[in-house]
């Protein structure tokens, strides 16, 4: 967005930033995303065995973990059933989990605010049946709608290498674009409706300004801050929803690292042998879902200040 | 008021009061004083930002959590001290003796309680009646306020009466327990003047029968002259001058009294005569309060003094106070050689003479001897009279013409509607207008709210489409709605918003906002439209260095000349605008007002100026339209505006007006504060429901015709012309005596 000049965006995203650490609890969760993002990004670098599947430890070794002792050990986390590094595979399922909530996440964020932006603007019938569409979807629950549309999506048959495949092998991102889209839509559309009565949206029009220009102009820089809030919302339902998946086997396969498949994995009778192979992933699952929700209460806060 | 032995009721004396901002302290209202004794009125009188409000509360020692009174200051009601008493005990003072009006009585009363029972359980916290007794107070309360069928509004919910009512109602609440103090916070800002009129009579009235002490907190400085005994002037936390209100508005002592007086466009001042005076700058920010006087930086008699030192509030012989290091200098006269005086910027001074010198090219066409015969009306004619030849010269000229112009909103059916199949009658907001723009002047257009006169704006600009009608732009037809116009009446019309805070959008610099009319209108190159603009500014009296600036860094007046410029950017030839100073301070209003006529003199525009504001529209305008429930009642010259004959409607408007002059007194015709709903319209004359000189029966059932005056003055009422001038004559507020 030019509109949006560097100087602006980078005075709002410090503001935001000076507010988030000035409150204890949004600064902790803050600091937290940052944490888990960076084991995303360099999780093969910072993982002391990089390959998922290394099954070459000892079986069911007991975690190492000394906080006190400021010390990790051989196997901090210990290791699975399989004599897997527990330790690693949670560092490197943190770039899974990253990537299909985050890009998920921004894909209906996108697609979501255009839609209700569109609605928001043209009002009228328009608005009427897709709002009403967007009515009916929101009310099916939405771990039912995915499992279905899962359920659908992966007894097609596509030949190989085809971007049906491909669709088919990303389904899960889909999934999690088609469920937030209507949500991030609706509250696009109610702060369009805001935005939209204001006198410089008709100063536009009365310059004969195209309706693409006056939506992505004029009104979507006003939107973005609402708009920011429910992304990082979105964020943190998208992270809890493909953990869910992963549980329910219907996400990564193994031997993939993902954490939801990794409780799974390890819960039954192979709890009492591997508490931890259990306990870890799903300590990283609880940290990183309310770490995102300090972050979004603290966004919300620093952006309702500044508006 | 040294030998006055009496107790004063009220006695303030060194009051501060702090605001914690984000982590700091800030001093709203500083070494504030006040002493009031029984029975009377003061008006405090300041612009937003002045603490006038926080000392209204602080009064009452009523201050939001985040606020705290300084120590060493007094606040003494009645001999006892406030700041020392408990929650409780405060709670009783507030309960029976001091009590408050708010601005805003749509947001105090609780929508979901009904009236009467709002108003008695008052009663009940005050004295302990209810039932029956209290019942029977209110009743008589509501009388009192002049409240219709008093019974039947104790019945309603707040949402159900029209904002004068409920009011109304608010005023009786706080008067029910016959308090000593009552103080009004700005009670009649978002009231129409009719309204304003009634309710400025009401407390008048009611203060007399009970010799209530009153504190009267506005911006609007007629009602404290019209209202008030004393009056004090405050400024950015801090009295600049209390004084009587006589003394107030004949000899003002401070400078920024004088500035504030003599800003303020009064009823029959024109834009002929000189531009308005206005104070340069802004009010100082409340976290860097200067160490010298406050209002140093925008006095026009400043001196290295006042910036170093902040002058004491002195007490003068006659009883005024005054903070300022030249106030004696103010009493030997110096006011004359006062820039604020003067026109209130250089490039204003500079353009004056060719104003001049096109005002008088305009008035040559009627031969310059003959100036005090009014000019053959310019703006505006009703279609039947065009026909009649009014006008002499045809059609040369005209820049608009609109007729018979309407707009109908659909109202929803209700279920026995459909079963019925009956279509309701629609909202007639705008209702067989007929207009004539002459290019170059200023067309005025008055009324109440819900007159319609905002939907006949924008009608012409296209952000509603017609329901019936034509528009004509220079000869050529124009478009219902916006999206079918042509670049080219694009370009000829465009619009100043009333609210400045929402017609700049927040994330574009002001170089994005005027250049995008440039480009888009004008089909400038990116460069020549950066250029542009700048010269743009420039001419709206903003340095170059406001274009990389954004909205939410500019004042409401420089927003709203940013907003200016933005609309002459695509040359047009004619401005709607709409309210476009009512929402600025006073103090900076009246250089908006001479921007508006000094660039219509440089750039031949025309405007249609829609205010509630007569004393405003009057000023600026060349021509009026009065309007009533969707159709225009009285069109003229400017100055017709405030001689007989009126329309009755016009009449009542302009006897509303309060005058900022003590001094001046007329009989105020006050008109009942229903508004008919523009669904279910008069029959006959529109306005006969409310009409002080209804003559009979052919006021419910005729239409009234339009009766030709002078030049053109046209106006619509079964009253012959001449039986309005004899009965009106008493009701000239016009001092134009050229």
């Amino acid at each position: 967005m030019k509109s949006f000049t560097v100087s602006r965006a980078y005075g709002a995203f410090m503001r935001t930033a000076r507010s988030q650490l000035r409150h204890p609890q949004s600064a902790v969760g803050t600091l937290l995303v940052v944490f888990f993002l960076i084991l995303a990004l360099f999780g093969p670098q910072l993982a002391p065995y990089p390959n998922p599947n290394d099954q070459s430890h000892s079986l069911r070794a007991a975690p190492t973990l000394d906080i006190g002792g400021l010390r990790l050990g051989e196997h901090p986390f210990g290791t699975d059933r399989l004599g897997r590094d527990v330790y690693s595979r949670v560092i490197l399922g943190a770039g899974s989990i990253f990537r299909i909530a985050g890009l998920g996440t921004l894909i209906s964020v996108v697609l979501g605010s255009a839609l209700g932006l569109f609605m928001g603007y043209q009002g009228g019938w328009v608005d009427e049946i897709i709002g009403r569409v967007i009515d009916a979807l929101l009310a099916i629950p939405a771990l039912l709608l995915a499992l279905v549309l899962i359920g659908i999506i992966r007894n097609l048959d596509f030949a190989a290498g085809s971007w049906q495949a491909a669709l088919a092998d990303n389904v899960i991102l889909l999934v999690i674009s088609l469920l937030y889209i209507p949500i991030v839509a609706r509250v696009a559309r109610s702060t369009t409706l805001d935005i939209k009565t204001r006198e410089f949206v008709e100063a536009a029009e009365i310059r004969g300004e195209s309706q693409f220009y006056i939506i992505f102009r004029e009104i979507l820089p006003s939107v973005i801050p609402s708009l920011v809030v429910e992304a990082s919302l979105r964020f943190s339902y998208a992270i809890f929803l493909v953990a869910s998946l992963g549980f329910l086997g219907f996400g990564a396969r193994p031997p993939s690292p993902d954490w939801g498949l990794m409780v799974n994995e390890n819960r039954g009778g192979f709890y009492q042998l591997t508490p931890w192979a259990l306990e870890f992933p799903a300590l990283a699952i609880a940290i990183l879902v309310i770490a995102v929700n300090l972050m979004s209460d603290g966004i919300r806060r620093a952006v309702q200040k500044g508006s | 008021m040294a030998t006055v032995t009496q107790r004063n009721l009220l006695d303030v004396d060194k009051l501060t009061i702090s605001y914690r901002v984000e982590d700091q302290w800030i001093q709203a209202v500083r070494d504030f004083q006040l002493q009031l004794g029984r029975g009377h009125i003061i008006g405090l009188v300041g612009e937003s930002g002045s603490g006038k409000s926080t000392v209204a509360l602080a009064l009452m020692r009523y201050l939001s959590r985040n606020g705290r009174v300084e120590k060493g200051s007094r606040l003494v009601f009645d001999g006892e001290d406030l700041l020392s008493k408990p929650n409780a005990e405060m709670r009783r003072l507030w309960a029976k003796r001091i009590k408050f009006v708010p601005q805003n009585a749509a947001a105090a009363l609780n929508p979901s309680i009904k009236i009467g029972r709002q108003v008695t359980e008052t009663l009940k916290a005050a004295d302990g009646i209810d039932g029956h007794e209290a019942y029977e107070r209110m009743i008589r309360m509501f009388h009192d306020v002049n409240l219709v069928d008093p019974e039947r509004v104790a019945e309603r919910y707040p949402h159900e009466l029209s904002g004068g009512m409920q009011q109304r109602v608010t005023i009786a609440m706080a008067l029910i327990s016959n308090p000593e103090l009552l103080i009004l916070d700005e009670p009649t800002t978002g009231l129409d003047v009719t309204t304003e009129a009634v309710i400025l009579d009401l407390v008048r009235r009611l203060i007399a029968e009970r010799d209530t002490s009153v504190v009267y907190i506005t911006h609007n400085l007629g009602v404290v002259a019209q209202l008030c005994e004393r009056a004090l002037v405050l400024y950015a936390g801090e009295i600049m001058e209390e004084a009587s209100v006589l003394d107030l508005f004949q000899q003002p002592r401070h400078p920024y009294s004088l500035g504030l007086i003599s800003s303020v466009p009064k009823p029959g001042q024109s834009k002929r005569a000189a531009p308005l005076q206005s104070i340069a700058g802004n009010p100082p920010s409340l976290t860097r309060i200067p160490s010298g006087c406050v209002f140093a930086n925008r006095c026009p008699l400043v001196l290295d003094l006042c910036r170093e030192r902040k002058p004491p509030l002195e007490t003068l012989e006659d009883g005024r106070l005054v903070r300022c290091h030249r106030w004696s200098e103010m009493e030997a006269g110096m006011q004359p050689v006062s820039p604020i005086l003067r026109p209130p910027s250089p490039s204003l001074w500079r353009a004056s003479p060719e104003r001049e010198k096109g005002r008088n090219a305009l008035l040559d066409t009627t031969g310059e001897k003959e100036r005090k015969k009014p000019l053959p009306l310019h703006g505006v004619a009703q279609a039947q009279t065009r026909r009649g030849g009014v006008w002499g010269g045809g059609n040369d000229n005209t820049l608009m013409r609109a007729t018979d112009l309407s707009k109908h909103f659909p109202v929803e059916r209700k279920v026995s509607e459909i079963l019925g199949r009956l279509d309701p009658a629609p909202i007639r907001a705008v209702d067989g207008v007929d207009l004539r723009l002459r290019a170059g002047q200023t067309l005025g257009l008055v009324g109440e709210s819900g007159s319609g006169k905002t939907t006949l704006a924008r009608l012409i600009i296209g952000l509603e489409e017609r329901s019936g009608g034509t528009l004509e732009l220079l000869g050529m037809d124009v478009r219902n709605s916006v999206r079918d116009r042509s670049q080219d009446v694009l370009s000829k019309l465009q619009m100043v918003f009333q609210n400045p805070q929402n017609s700049l959008n927040p994330y574009l610099s002001v170089r994005q906002a005027i250049r995008r009319p440039l480009i888009k209108l004008r089909g400038f190159a990116p460069a020549e439209a950066d250029a542009e603009a700048l010269a743009l500014l420039e001419r709206v009296n903003l340095r170059a260095e406001y274009a990389e600036r954004y909205p939410d860094e500019l004042s409401g007046g420089e927003k709203q000349r940013v907003a200016i410029a933005r609309a002459f950017a695509s040359d047009p030839d004619l401005i709607i605008c709409d309210e476009p100073v009512s929402a600025l301070d006073v103090s900076v209003q009246s250089a908006v007002l001479n921007l508006l006529a000094e660039l219509q003199d440089e750039h031949g525009s025309a405007y249609l100026f829609i205010s509630h504001n007569l004393s405003v529209v009057g000023y600026l305008a060349d021509a009026i339209a009065v309007m009533y429930l969707g159709q225009l009642f009285e069109v003229g010259e400017a100055r017709e505006l405030f001689q007989s004959p009126y329309h009755p409607y016009t009449e009542a408007l302009v006897s509303a007006i309060p005058v900022p002059d003590p001094l001046h007194a007329t009989e105020r015709i006050l008109l009942s504060d229903d508004l008919p709903s523009a669904q279910n319209l008069p029959s006959g004359c529109r306005f006969h429901t409310r009409c002080p000189r209804k003559i009979g029966e052919i006021c419910e059932t005729d239409k009234p015709p339009w009766r030709q005056g002078d030049a053109g003055h046209l106006i619509r009422c079964h009253i012959p012309l001449d039986e309005l001038t004899n009965a009106q004559s008493g009701l000239v507020l016009t001092d134009e005596t050229d």
